[in-house]
């Protein structure tokens, strides 16, 4: 039996439409190869070598860092594009409030966020499914809607192109813009945009969205995934990320460690918090901490368990959430009082960010029902136990990784430099599971 | 960097006179002054116990944010912790790991408190005590671990949870991290176990704070500018907390907000950048009206089309003469726009300026005049996006 629920895709583009025809012939500005002859798009080439930690004493800088310039450009970036009238409504005018409690969730009322048209039909049993050229991608998306490249330069410096060619064959990752934003800020990272893959981690895109997040160097910049069955829409790889000067209740979470890995990556569970996770930080170098991530991706895609990841903290803590409330919501089980708030649980929500589209759901906002509404979409204990002890067996033993996986490894960079990977075999200390 | 440590002297000097670091520099204990105005929100004092504890000197320190004391083992918990409670302006007690300039990590009781301007009630300062903890604290079951190195299990606490055993169940087991070898706890987590800095720490953090405080209160009362360690005792309340300042002043650029409620609509913020080029000090331009930028020779109707955009609540960008604390001129490329508050109604206008032909590389790089001024209202926006946010209590219980 195929799972299936019905919602109202949130637009991400001005391109998207429902029913994806093909559109021949543009005009449009796309980046098909129609139209993307001889653009251009400013390119952030970024530089390597980063560390995982918060910044020893043998490492020179580190003061606050002011904005940094990947800051500067994506926000200098995202007014013209809000100055242009390319989003569909002021999300700044949104009006939004922390809801008293312990938690802080934070609650925004925002209508025009959904639109009022007929539902679509999701299919929520699979968390892998091939890419279909036919429906939305963001090759479809209008050039104006991408605020630059973003790749891996040299062992050197940053590097910036105001105005760089868009190197096709490279297959360039890009950020564009969200134009149904849930905050001032809200992007795409669509890793590798020309491959398009699906959407599913793998080691090198998520090692592009950690160096984002570490580039950015702001607490309050944090990237978040969406796997298909996760309330993820589009099945084109990519991430989300957006600035909220606050924390979020998530990060607020206690925690309970779990292990240590050889590499140094520390593994946490939730402890009350209504969505049972795993919090990865720490590693020796920032590609361990990636590389343990997306392997836990990993294991959970090839074992059709959905899930949410966000990655707060500059890059230094990365939250896994796997869920089940599409699930939940196709076989019925889902009370109408919450499906009535139309809330569909991904990473911000779960992250403790909510945005309600009805006026008396954001005045009687509260931390109990915000509470409620996400421990529908834990896993519930013993599953989610089991679910752990599918990951720390994928983490610990590297053998458990697909062969393409491995192959694909190797990012491409800005002047083909390269950045090998190396496989950490990690061996954990014993695991406790209760 | 010369001008951020010209601008921390100033800020220390202009609050508590030239003298009181001598009177600081007494104190045995160790601890540490920042300043969270200033870009960076940059340490401002360091006593020389906190030197000592740490292996750093002085130059090494003053003009750092407290984050390079940080390393792989710090709890991220108890770093956004702190954050907040700077975002916050409020009181935090908890065990922090830190590491000393060799790379050796220690414990300590972390403690900070806010220090209130009294004439606006902002928090001007932060005073955090650290006390190296012994690694004798209350354990309850596990064996220790005392191998002579720190090879000891602590769990970082804080003295405002209460004494729930649920929540301390909950509480985050730190162990060493040069130790990785599985002859330590092996991962295996006993989430009973907790352990607090003993009561002699504690008592010794709180009467450090009490003596730095009345230090810093009196050499206040010589320059005029009372400060105080709480908030209850001061009296307006200030337009912009420190939580929002910080946001604010993590942005290079110059720019001001003013409030576009207030009578006159006088500038509630501005930046460090703003104070360099125009030449006034931070509190010479606050509730002020930006019009005293202006002068003879400012062309009347550039400022009636300033005045006109605001009016009608829009951005709009000008080449205006204006004018420094010292007389002279320059020419501004000035950006102006309306911002939201979390209400989500227009509450403050923006102005961003550049001198033109003035030095070009602060901080922008290759971004053009129109990136630099659009990427500080974004980032503007994103600061004031939580204005009214965070007033309650990030502290879970």
């Amino acid at each position: 039996m195929m799972l299936k629920i019905k919602r109202v895709p949130t637009i991400v583009s001005n391109f998207q439409a429902e029913d994806a025809g093909a559109r021949s012939g543009c005009g449009r500005n796309c980046l098909k190869s129609c139209c993307i002859q001889g653009a251009r798009l400013p390119l952030y080439a970024f530089k390597k070598e980063k560390s995982a930690d918060g910044g020893n004493a043998a490492v020179e800088h580190d003061k606050e860092p002011p904005v940094e310039f990947l800051d500067s450009l994506l926000l200098g970036e995202w007014e013209e594009r809000m100055q242009r009238g390319l989003f569909r409504y002021d999300v700044t005018a949104c009006e939004t409030k922390v809801i008293p409690g312990d938690y802080g969730f934070v609650a925004q009322l925002n209508e025009g966020r959904h639109l009022k048209k007929r539902p679509t039909e999701f299919r929520v049993d699979k968390v892998l499914q091939p890419f279909d050229g036919n429906k939305f991608n963001f090759t479809k998306v209008g050039q104006e809607e991408i605020l630059f490249q973003f790749e891996a330069g040299e062992d050197g410096d940053l590097l910036f192109f105001p105005n760089a060619p868009i190197d096709v064959d490279n297959s360039p990752n890009v950020v564009a813009i969200n134009v149904s934003p849930i905050e001032y800020g809200h992007v795409l990272l669509i890793p590798r945009i020309f491959e398009c893959l699906p959407q599913r981690i793998d080691r090198q895109s998520f090692l592009l969205a950690l160096y984002m997040a570490a580039e950015a160097a702001n607490p309050y910049f944090r990237l978040g995934y969406n796997s298909l069955g996760a309330f993820a829409t589009i099945n084109h790889l990519h991430f989300q990320a957006y600035y909220l000067a606050v924390p979020f209740p998530i990060e607020k979470a206690l925690t309970k460690k779990v292990t240590t890995l050889e590499s140094g990556v520390k593994i946490s569970e939730l402890v009350n918090y209504p969505v049972r996770g795993l919090i990865f930080e720490g590693g020796n170098t920032l590609l361990d901490l990636s590389n343990n991530v997306s392997d836990a991706c990993i294991c959970l895609q090839e074992n059709n368990i959905p899930y949410n990841v966000l990655i707060a903290d500059s890059g230094k803590r990365i939250f896994l959430l796997p869920q089940c409330y599409a699930e939940k919501q196709a076989l019925g089980e889902v009370s109408a009082e919450l499906l009535d708030t139309q809330v569909n649980p991904a990473v911000w929500e779960i992250s403790g960010h909510i945005v309600l589209k009805r006026k008396e759901d954001f005045e009687g906002a509260s931390e109990g029902n915000a509470w409620r509404l996400l421990a529908e979409v834990s896993l519930s204990e013993e599953r989610f136990q089991e679910v752990n002890a599918l990951i720390f067996e994928a983490i610990s033993g590297n053998s458990t990784l697909p062969d393409e996986d491995k192959i694909a490894d190797v990012p491409k960079t800005v002047k083909g430099s390269t950045l090998r990977l190396t496989m950490v075999g990690g061996t954990q200390e014993c695991v406790v599971l209760q | 960097m010369e001008s951020q440590l010209a601008l921390i002297e100033q800020s220390f000097n202009s609050r508590y006179s030239c003298h009181v670091r001598e009177a600081l520099d007494e104190l045995p204990d160790s601890f540490t002054i920042t300043d969270p105005s200033i870009c960076g929100h940059p340490i401002v004092y360091a006593s020389r116990g906190f030197l000592k504890m740490c292996g750093y000197s002085r130059e090494e320190v003053i003009g750092q944010n407290g984050r390079i004391f940080q390393g792989p083992g710090t709890d991220r918990r108890s770093v956004m912790e702190i954050r907040e409670a700077i975002r916050e302006e409020r009181t935090i007690q908890l065990n922090l790991l830190n590491y000393r300039k060799d790379g050796t990590p220690f414990w300590m009781l972390f403690h900070m408190n806010p220090i209130f301007s009294k004439e606006d009630g902002t928090a001007i300062h932060f005073l955090a005590v650290q006390v190296p903890l012994s690694g004798r604290g209350r354990r309850r079951g596990r064996r220790s671990h005392d191998s002579g190195t720190e090879d000891v299990i602590f769990g970082s606490c804080r003295k405002e949870v209460c004494f729930d055993s649920l929540l301390e169940v909950g509480r985050v087991l730190e162990h060493n991290n040069s130790v990785l070898d599985s002859e330590d706890s092996a991962g295996v987590v006993d989430i009973e176990e907790t352990c607090e800095a003993n009561e002699l720490e504690k008592r010794r953090a709180a009467s450090a704070i009490k003596n730095i405080l009345s230090v810093l209160t009196h050499y206040s009362e010589l320059t005029g500018r009372l400060v105080c360690g709480k908030r209850g005792c001061c009296n307006g309340t200030s337009p912009l907390g420190s939580s929002v300042a910080i946001s604010l002043g993590r942005i290079k650029q110059s720019f001001v907000l003013t409030d576009m409620h207030l009578p006159d609509m006088p500038i509630v913020y501005a930046s460090d950048a703003f104070l360099k080029l125009t030449g006034y000090s931070r509190h010479e331009v606050l509730g002020r009206n930006c019009r005293f930028l202006s002068g003879m020779d400012t062309d009347p109707s550039t400022l009636f089309h300033i005045k006109e955009s605001i009016r009608a609540e829009r951005p709009c960008t000008v080449r205006i003469l204006n004018y420094r604390k010292d007389g002279s001129s320059f020419w501004n490329l000035l950006h102006i726009s309306p911002v939201r508050s979390a209400s989500g109604k227009n509450a403050y206008f923006v102005g961003v300026q550049m001198e033109e032909g003035g030095c070009r590389n602060q901080g922008g790089g290759g971004l053009s005049t129109e990136m630099r001024h659009r990427s500080t209202v974004g980032a503007v926006r994103v600061a004031l996006r939580t204005l009214s946010m965070g007033s309650g209590s990030s502290k879970v219980e």
